[in-house]
This record gives structure tokens, sequence and C-alpha cells, in this order.
């Protein structure tokens, strides 16, 4: 009696508000809905969103923009944050002090990550505008400019979360034997041999883990984009949640806007599929 | 004497590091205290003026204080509705007889909701709330946020839950505890740690949520966030207001970031090391 009281509160939290959402969008996704009067009045379509939605190269754009986005923003946070780790993790002084200071973009809102760099990108009063000027170089439009601008909203995103990354890796390194390194230093191993054959291979199962985690969070990228570039220009910077977005609120268009989040949640199912089954194989090998 | 070079060399890394974290927030906040005329001719030097955030907080074209409200009761909410589903829910899966394939799957469908983008899920609730006309409700940007937490929330703990003693548990069921007394005079303050990371990460994650409060909220139920980007959507892109904005709504981290910063670490970094 005890075993279902305790779990209900998160299963109705897991099914009733998590499972059938996702359930309503699949149902959505075979009809064409218009709101009328504060009602709804549906008509189904079949499998035309679907057919659409294949012949879409504004989806297939935002679609190819997301993993772009995704594996370069993550990859400039890992090096960055290992990089600052292995710097923090050698002081021994301020650690905390540091520490505290690192994470403070992780906890500020997207919106207002955005808002900041909104004003530090503008091209006639931003900071970075006025940095580069100073120093004789040409100023840059990085939001205007489609074919820079995905770059700066991948630049955002690295100043965004490279702290996350850097908090994981110093926790990691913290947790590392000593005894190891001490070894290596009476068999007289340099900087670089201590790295490449004692840190790394010690540190890998934290870094896939963080990899994994950060890769996941980057393909719901929604808020920064919303503000810097609004999808733009042209179809630059178009992302998947950013394209739902448009689809299902602003145009109004839910039946399609759901088709294009049922494929969306398909993709990443069957990145978790290949990623699990890539796991199984190492651990095989 | 290498070893005090050394130590300084790093330092100085570190500090110039700090400063590309720091040096953006403090452009922004002084942003805030210009004028709009002020910003835009670029000058270094500038006479603050407290106008931005007058305006931001106090004039009719603004609601921020009214956002504000509405931020700290969804977080506050969704956070306490978050924590009970998630610890009581974690002691039942982890620590009570369930069948394995079972556990599993609701684990495993906790993953999965955690990696579907939340506009897609915003889509589903927002069909949803209109049917049961919890559209333009804080209750039902609670119940949202609740659930875009509760993953994060019931991995968390379950790390904490499988930590505490069968002993213990076992001492306690020979005393003759029924299992809400055990759950709130045994396991609770065992698993505070976990309780408190969790519910601050919670509060921050629900504060700084957008997509689904953009989607779900009407002009009375907007929160923080949503107000902040209605300034840059503006016909004219009100920046200093943004600024200001912006400035006053990083507060709520800054403070937890003060006073709570252990549990944050912990929580932020836990299961990557375990």
């Amino acid at each position: 009696m005890w075993r279902w009281a305790t779990l209900s509160p998160a299963l109705v939290l897991l099914l009733a508000l998590g499972l059938l959402p996702v359930l309503n969008l699949v149902v959505l996704g075979f009809f064409d809905v218009r709101w009328a009067d504060g009602r709804a009045s549906w008509s189904f379509v079949g499998t035309r969103h679907y057919a659409a939605l294949a012949g879409d190269a504004l989806f297939g754009a935002s679609i190819a923009n997301t993993m772009l986005f995704a594996l370069g923003a993550v990859a400039g946070q890992m090096l960055l944050g290992f990089a600052l780790a292995l710097l923090c993790s050698k002081v021994t002084r301020g650690r905390v002090f540091w520490r505290a200071l690192f994470i403070l973009p992780v906890l500020m809102p997207g919106i207002v990550i955005g808002a900041m760099w909104k004003l530090l990108l503008n091209p006639d009063f931003g900071a970075i505008g006025q940095l580069f000027e100073l120093v004789g170089l040409q100023p840059v439009d990085w939001l205007g400019n489609a074919r820079i601008a995905l770059f700066s909203v991948v630049l955002v995103d690295v100043w965004h979360w490279t702290p996350f990354c850097f908090l994981l890796f110093l926790a990691g390194l913290e947790s590392l034997p000593r005894d190891v390194y001490e070894a290596a230093t009476v068999d007289g191993a340099d900087a670089w041999q201590e790295l490449w054959h004692i840190t790394l291979p010690l540190m890998w199962p934290t870094i896939v883990v963080t990899f994994v985690f950060r890769l996941v969070l980057a393909f719901k990228v929604f808020d920064e984009v919303y503000l810097l570039t609004g999808g733009g220009p042209g179809t630059a910077t178009e992302v998947v949640s950013f394209t739902i977005y448009q689809r299902f609120f602003t145009e109004d268009r839910a039946g399609y806007g759901a088709a294009m989040a049922v494929a969306v949640i398909f993709l990443i199912f069957l990145m978790l599929a290949a990623a699990a089954a890539a796991r199984r194989r190492v651990q095989a090998a | 004497m290498r070893a005090l070079r050394r130590e300084v060399v790093l330092q100085v890394l570190l500090l110039l590091c700090g400063l590309v974290v720091v040096l953006p927030f403090l452009w922004v906040v002084a942003a805030g205290f210009r004028t709009q005329i002020s910003l835009l001719m670029g000058d270094f030097w500038f006479t603050p003026s407290l106008a931005a955030f007058q305006e931001v907080l106090f004039s009719k074209t603004s609601a921020f204080l009214h956002n504000a409200r509405n931020s700290v009761i969804i977080g506050l909410a969704s956070t306490a509705v978050s924590l009970v589903a998630a610890t009581l829910g974690a002691w039942s899966l982890h620590r009570m007889r369930w069948p394995r394939w079972w556990v599993h799957l609701l684990l495993l469908w906790a993953l999965v909701l955690q990696m579907i983008p939340p506009v897609a899920l915003a889509g589903g609730w927002f069909v949803m709330a209109r049917g049961v006309g919890l559209d333009n409700t804080l209750i039902g940007l609670i119940l949202a946020h609740a659930t875009l937490n509760l993953p994060m929330a019931l991995w968390m703990m379950g790390v904490f839950v499988r930590d505490v003693p069968q002993d213990l548990v076992e001492a306690a069921r020979l005393d003759g505890a029924s299992t809400p007394v055990l759950l709130w005079r045994v396991v609770l303050p065992l698993v505070a740690p976990g309780f408190a990371a969790a519910g601050v990460l919670c509060f921050v994650f629900s504060w700084n949520e957008f997509a689904v409060a953009l989607n779900l909220s009407m002009r009375d139920t907007a929160t923080v966030p949503v107000a902040i980007a209605k300034f840059a959507q503006d016909f004219e892109i009100r920046y200093v207001q943004m600024a200001a904005a912006a400035s006053l709504s990083a507060i709520p981290a800054l403070l937890l970031l003060l006073v709570a910063q252990r549990w944050i670490v912990k929580g932020l970094t836990l299961g990557a090391v375990k």
C-alpha cells in the first residue's frame, strides 16, 4: 500500500504531465487545428504533415544548425572547461573563491545571457565592438551577418556553459587518487606525460558523462537564440526548438508544429539508442 | 621559490579568466545605470542615472514587480512539488519492493523526458491546459516547472536515498515505526543534504525557465524572463531597461551563490563524479 502511496506523486507528474503531452502531440500531428471563439475544431489530415516535413527546407536547416551548434558549443566548452579545471586544481590558495566566481554564468537565466550579449555584441555601441576599435580591428556585425551569426551564438553558449564543464571536471580532478601522481613524479614523468597517461585516462568517465549531458542540453537551446537572433538572419541560426515554437505558437499551426515536435523527439530517441549501442560495443571490446 | 613563482603565474591566469566572466556582467549592470542616449552614443564615461531601474520597477509600462512575484510563487511551489514527489518517489523506487523492469522503465522515461525540448512539451501542455481551463494560471506553470525539474530531483534524491543504511531502517521498523514515521524521522534527516541541493537547483531552474513560461503565460501570469524578453521586442528595443531588468533578475542567483554555494556545487556535480 505504501509502495503506491509514496510513488504516486512522482508517477502522476511523470505520466499525466510528462507522457500525456507527448501522446497529445502524437495525436495532434495527424490533425489540423483551428481556434475559433476559444474553441478548437480538429480536422483529420492523416500523414500529410509528416510528408510536408520531409520536404521542409527550413526544418532541414534547423536540424543541421542545431547539430552544428551543439557539437561546436560543447566541444569549445569541454576544452576550455578542462583547461580551466586543470589550472584551478593546481593552485594552492583561493580555489573555493575562483570556483564560486566561475559558476556565476551557469546560474543565470538563459534569457539574461541573451540580453547581455545582445547588448555586448551590438555593432553600434556594444563593448566588444568598442574593444575591437580600441585595438584597431574592423567592427564586426556579429549577429546580423548570416555567415557568422551561428558562430556568434556558439561563442555566447560557450561563455554561458564552460563553467559547468569546469565544475564537473574540477570535482573529477579533486577525486583522483594522489598516490598515482606521486609515483609518476618519482618515475620522472613530465607534466605532459602526466596529463596524457594519467589524468586523461582516469578522467575519461567524467569526460563522457559531461559530454553527453551537455550535448543533450545544447540540443534544447532556445532562450539565447530567441533573444539574440530570432533564428535569423534568414535561416542562419534557426534551431529546432525555435522552429517548433514558430510553427506551433506564433503561426498557430499546432498540427504541423506537433508533427515537427514528434519528429524531433523521435530523433532524440535515435541518438539515445545509438549512444547506448556505442557504449555496449565499447564495453564488449 | 619555484613553487611560489608557479603559484603567482597560475593565479594571474585565473584572474584573467575571472575577468572574462565578470566584466560582461559589470558592463551590463553599468548599462542599466545609463540613459538610452548615453548608451547609444557609446561614451565610456557617463553620469549614473537611476531612471532605467525606476522605470522597470515602478512605471506603468512595466510590471516587473508583479512578474517577480509570479516567479517567486512559481519557483517556490514547483520546487516543493518536485521535492516531495522526488523524495517519496526515490524512496519507493529504490528501497521498496517493485519489479525491476518497472523501476528501470520509470527511470528511463524520466531520462527521456529530460531530453525532450521544453518547447515541444509546452505545445502538449498548452492544448491540455486549455482543455481543463488551466491556461494562463500560475497553477499550470507550477505543474509544468515541477514536471521539468522532477527528473533531475528524482535522480539526485535517488543517489542519497540509496545511501541510507539498511540497519537504521530495520532498527526503526523493530521499534514499530510506520512508513510515514520512518520517512519523516529517519530518512529525511539523512537525505537532508540532497534535499537542500535539489531544492536550490529546482528553484534556480524554475526562476530561469523561459521557453515554457513564454507560451503558457499571458500578461498577468508572466514571469521575470518573459518580462525581460519583452523589452527586446517592443517596436524600439529598450536597451537600458533590458539591462536594468537583467541585472535585477540576477539577484536571487547571486544571493543563493553566497549562502548556498555548497549545495549548488554538490547538486551540479552529483552523478558526474559518482
